[in-house]
């Protein structure tokens, strides 16, 4: 690669027509992908509700939709991830011996990558960032986060790396090297096109809007909650966000440094990870696990406060040991950020690293268990309500402290080097993810729906989704364990017959099979519900709920609260429901802020520098860079920022909710 | 009383506190000075002393780190005004967890790292001299 | 008190939380950013030796040039929080004035980091000599973007005051500008120490 090529190559940089897919199945997913923009676009023509979704949606600062927004493209990204796992399981299940499967090695290798890559950053990430939305101001008895414009911005880079991860199936192709990406592997020399790129900055982006994401909630859970509401009367819901946002604000900087210097070795020939010119590619792995492992909190925790919030509600009881779950919390926080060595035992580092890391690991499993524990108390002689959030938490418990012991087990550094990198890894972390995060999520989904609808999701069906689900879960990966017991890797595209994996890896195609049902019974159930809404009113309290966020009418007004409510005890709305506290303050005019589109504008420069970054259209780089920028200055130059509501206006929008109500 | 007034009136003791230039102005050119000067003091001795100094290197480092770290504090207090401010010190207190989580960060990794590279990965003048060892045998 | 009196204070106790709320999370970002600086450092100490044949740190660095740099770059951040007094005052011409000043010396500071960069670009030792070289243009190089990010906010800021005076939502930016102006000189303290003077130790 010479000077000329780098800095003033062709206008278009390395893009050519060439890039465009041309095997079948990629050409078949890039139809699909553009389909899904294409039919939005049709329907939004046809109805006429253009200008709709650019004042309601593209341009809102109402962190409701900005929350359902999130949670929208998560699902889609979802979509996406399990089309990948249906190839990546059909593959394992058939490639054997003489059969070669479905899928060359390098389609394979960026499937799997891709898979691992949109579950984490977009669909993991994009519903806790939904939820924490969609329920931290309304718990902590806010009108608004704290910087508005900042989440909205937040959202829209989140947006903009999950276009550029999508784009990289239309053009060119994506990182063939595992979700992390590890160098020499990853470097230029060894991965020339540019897939790399593709995850580098989609990442990168992504996480620039976790961090400004992770800034709004830390400061707004710290500086907006309501008067009275101590620290120590949160709920905990919101003290967990806390945890995880401290993770996010102070983890996610280690992953842009590092992606930052991957691509600096890529694009202008430096030495950091490379394998010759000085390079030490162990500071990657270094790095990126630094980062990698609260990474792991930062997704579980949110979840872990969903579950005592529906523990404690389904159970009609207070939570038990609120205090030390807190603690819990941030003995979490802090180990966290001490274990991350155990990703790499193998390595090489002296014994007495491996035993400091191997310890450490062993002791997050301490205040994990508090957890458990407390939960498990909660529920001990509650009056228990075994509706759908309740059954997914049941099953995190089991799933979980399965999945978790296994990985005490690989917190042993001797044992680890036997089950490095192999699907005994894969299942534990699978275990872990899925239950602690997506079925937490799932729960909170079915949880806190009838708050933003105001009508409850199916039941029948969300049962049915549920036993699906973890039939086909199990099925699916209690062979892996068995499996790697075997001496099966991770990432294999193809094996000998003569090991006998073949019938596991069929088992665990089968369970894929289930996971499918229980996703379309899940969409049955949101169609069945939306079709039933109007029998199935559910007012604002429809579980019996203990904390703020209950209080509101269904859907809550755009400024949340009309009048902020007093505080004194924890479980605020229990409280007030048993004093039969009815507020006759007057209403007071309230500040919202003004939608504006300069945060989408933001992210789409971040989206044309990410893009002209992978092909090297240095022009399109600088444009992307000064569309940012001037959008930046334009904003900090408005002096009028937000929009008033009247009083007289609050007043007419509560009594429409109370006809309504008595309609 | 009325809890919501008691709490604007004490806010606005505090409003009425920042907002007295006169108070505010004294204190802090006061602080700017100390830190400026204090800062270059730190900066001409850290550099004279790495001139001038012939000796012990390990020593050396020690005290470089020191005056680095001194002058980092002082920084912290008289420019950014770190304790400075009305509780509960919520400045104060995420700077304290910054430095928890950038010391476990930087020590960690120099820790695995230096492990690593004794092990399994020699620095290039530690080849150059091994391999001079070699040759001159 | 009167009604009027009430509100205004409310008024002006809301705006004041407002503009807290804002510094506080400014300063959380100034923390992360902490953590991004922290990051580079450990990668530079990782690779300081790993020279490749190329240059190290002693042969390339000239000590009183860099004291030049750290020097210009001190005052700028005295000078900076001069400005913020004189904003504090009320005082607009002072003001633009030590801003100005602030933005003389940070333009100095860059262009004297520039020189050296070109200055050793030129003698074939660029950022793809060797893994050393990579970590210290980078390490060096994200400190003086931050830099050049402070130099056109100090445009803009002067820009804003000149047009609108000094009014709420100036101050706020302002304090807002020169924690990051002093944060930056913060984290060149560690440059100086770590890779220049202890650089210039390991011969």
């Amino acid at each position: 690669m010479n000077h000329s090529f780098i800095y003033f190559g062709g206008l278009l940089g390395k893009l050519s027509l060439k890039q465009l897919p041309h095997d079948p199945l990629t050409i078949i997913g890039a139809v699909m992908l553009i389909m899904v923009p294409i039919t939005a676009a049709i329907v939004l023509t046809l109805t006429k509700r253009w200008k709709w979704l650019y004042r309601e949606w593209l341009t809102t600062q109402d962190h409701k939709k900005i929350g359902m927004m999130y949670i929208i493209v998560a699902i889609l990204m979802g979509l996406r991830g399990l089309a990948d796992v249906v190839m990546i399981r059909t593959q394992q299940a058939v490639a054997s011996g003489h059969a070669h499967g479905i899928l060359s090695a390098s389609h394979f290798q960026q499937i799997v990558s891709a898979h691992g890559t949109i579950m984490i950053f977009f669909v993991a990430m994009g519903l806790m960032f939904g939820l924490i939305n969609l329920i931290v101001p309304l718990q902590i008895g806010s009108r608004d986060v704290a910087f508005p414009f900042l989440n909205a911005t937040g959202f829209w880079l989140f947006f903009a790396g999950m276009a550029l991860v999508n784009v990289s199936l239309l053009i060119g192709d994506f990182s063939a090297t595992g979700w992390l990406a590890y160098p020499p592997l990853s470097e230029l020399k060894y991965s020339p096109t540019v897939g790399v790129d593709y995850w580098i900055w989609s990442l990168e982006i992504a996480g620039i809007g976790s961090l400004l994401a992770g800034i709004n909630f830390i400061v707004t859970i710290l500086k907006n909650r309501v008067r009275g509401m101590k620290l120590m009367l949160m709920p905990l819901f919101s003290w967990s966000v806390l945890g995880s946002m401290f993770l996010v604000a102070f983890a996610f900087p280690i992953l842009t440094v590092t992606l930052t210097l991957l691509a600096l070795d890529r694009s202008f020939g430096m030495h950091f990870f490379t394998a010759g010119g000085g390079g030490n590619m162990m500071m990657y792995v270094n790095l990126i696990w630094a980062w990698g492992h609260p990474e792991v909190y930062i997704l579980v925790l949110p979840a872990f406060g969903v579950y005592s919030e529906i523990v404690a509600t389904f159970s009609r009881k207070r939570l038990f040991g609120y205090s030390s779950m807190v603690y819990a919390i941030w003995a979490i926080v802090i180990l966290s950020f001490i274990v991350w060595l155990h990703h790499f035992f193998t390595m090489g580092a002296a014994p007495d690293v491996n035993a400091f890391f191997g310890i450490m690991t062993m002791i997050i499993a301490v205040p994990t268990g508090v957890k458990l524990f407390n939960w498990l108390f909660t529920m001990y002689r509650g009056k228990l309500n075994l509706k759908t959030p309740m059954l997914w938490f049941i099953a995190f418990v089991v799933v979980f402290t399965i999945g978790g012991m296994a990985g005490v087990l690989m917190a042993v550094p001797p044992l680890d080097f036997q089950f490095h990198n192999s699907l005994f890894l894969v299942a534990h972390f699978h275990m872990m993810i899925v239950s602690g995060v997506l079925f937490g999520y799932f729960a909170a989904i079915t949880y806190w729906f009838p708050k933003f609808f105001n009508f409850k999701l199916n039941e029948r069906f969300g049962r049915y989704a549920f036993w699906s689900w973890l039939i086909g879960f199990l099925l699916a990966f209690v062979p892996l364990y068995i499996l790697g017991f075997m001496g099966a890797t991770r990432r294999l595209d193809h094996y000998s017959a003569s090991l006998g994996w073949q019938p596991l890896f069929i088992v665990a195609g089968i369970g894929v099979v289930f996971i499918i049902a229980g996703v379309l019974f899940q969409f049955a159930q949101l169609a069945v519900s939306i079709w039933q809404r109007n029998t199935n009113r559910s007012g604002s309290d429809p579980w019996g709920g203990r904390t703020l966020e209950w209080s509101l009418p269904s859907p809550p007004p755009i400024y949340n609260f009309a009048r902020l409510p007093l505080v004194s005890t924890r479980d605020a709305f229990y409280a007030a429901k048993r004093a039969k506290v009815v507020s006759t303050q007057p209403y007071e005019a309230i500040e919202i802020p003004r939608n504006t589109p300069l945060g989408l504008i933001i992210a789409s420069g971040a989206f044309l520098f990410g893009f002209a970054f992978v092909w090297h259209i240095w022009w399109l780089v600088i444009v992307g860079l000064v569309i940012s920028i001037v959008a930046i200055i334009y904003r900090s130059l408005d002096p009028h920022p937000t929009i008033t509501i009247s009083a007289s206006e609050v007043e007419r929008i509560e009594r429409s909710y109370k006809t309504e109500v008595a309609a | 009383m009325n809890p919501k007034y008691h709490l604007s009136s004490a806010s606005s003791q505090e409003a009425d506190m920042l907002h007295s230039p006169q108070a505010q102005h004294l204190t802090s050119l006061k602080h700017y000075v100390i830190g400026f000067i204090g800062s270059l003091i730190l900066t001409l001795s850290a550099y004279f002393l790495s001139v001038n100094y012939v000796g012990n290197h390990n020593l050396l480092l020690i005290g470089l780190a020191i005056l680095a770290f001194a002058q980092f504090i002082l920084q912290l207090f008289y420019f950014l005004h770190v304790g400075h401010e009305f509780p509960p010190r919520l400045k104060l207190m995420l700077t304290c967890f910054m430095i928890l989580v950038v010391t476990i960060l930087v020590g960690g990794s120099l820790w695995i790292m230096f492990s690593l590279n004794n092990r399994v990965m020699p620095s290039t003048q530690q080849m150059v001299k091994y391999m001079n060892s070699q040759n001159s045998l | 008190m009167t009604d009027m009196t009430l509100t205004k204070s409310k008024r002006q106790t809301e705006q004041l939380e407002q503009t807290n709320t804002a510094v506080l999370g400014f300063w959380l970002y100034l923390m992360t950013d902490c953590v991004l600086f922290a990051s580079l450092f450990a990668t530079f100490v990782v690779l300081r030796h790993n020279t490749f044949g190329g240059p190290s740190g002693a042969q390339l660095f000239s000590l009183p040039y860099v004291l030049l740099e750290t020097l210009v770059l001190l005052s700028s951040s005295f000078t900076n929080g001069l400005a913020l007094l004189s904003a504090q005052r009320k005082q607009v011409r002072p003001t633009l004035i030590w801003l100005g000043v602030t933005f003389m010396l940070g333009a100095t500071f860059l262009g004297l980091e520039l020189s050296e960069f070109h200055k050793f670009v030129a003698m074939g030792d660029s950022w793809r000599r060797s893994g050393f070289l990579s970590a210290y243009y980078t390490l060096v190089g994200t400190h003086g973007a931050h830099i050049s990010v402070g130099l056109i906010w100090m445009v803009v800021m002067a820009l804003y005051i000149y047009k609108h005076g000094l009014g709420r939502l100036s101050l706020k930016r302002l304090r807002m500008l020169s924690l990051f102006w002093h944060f930056l000189d913060v984290v060149w303290i560690f440059i100086f120490t770590i890779v220049y003077l202890f650089g210039a130790l390991h011969a």
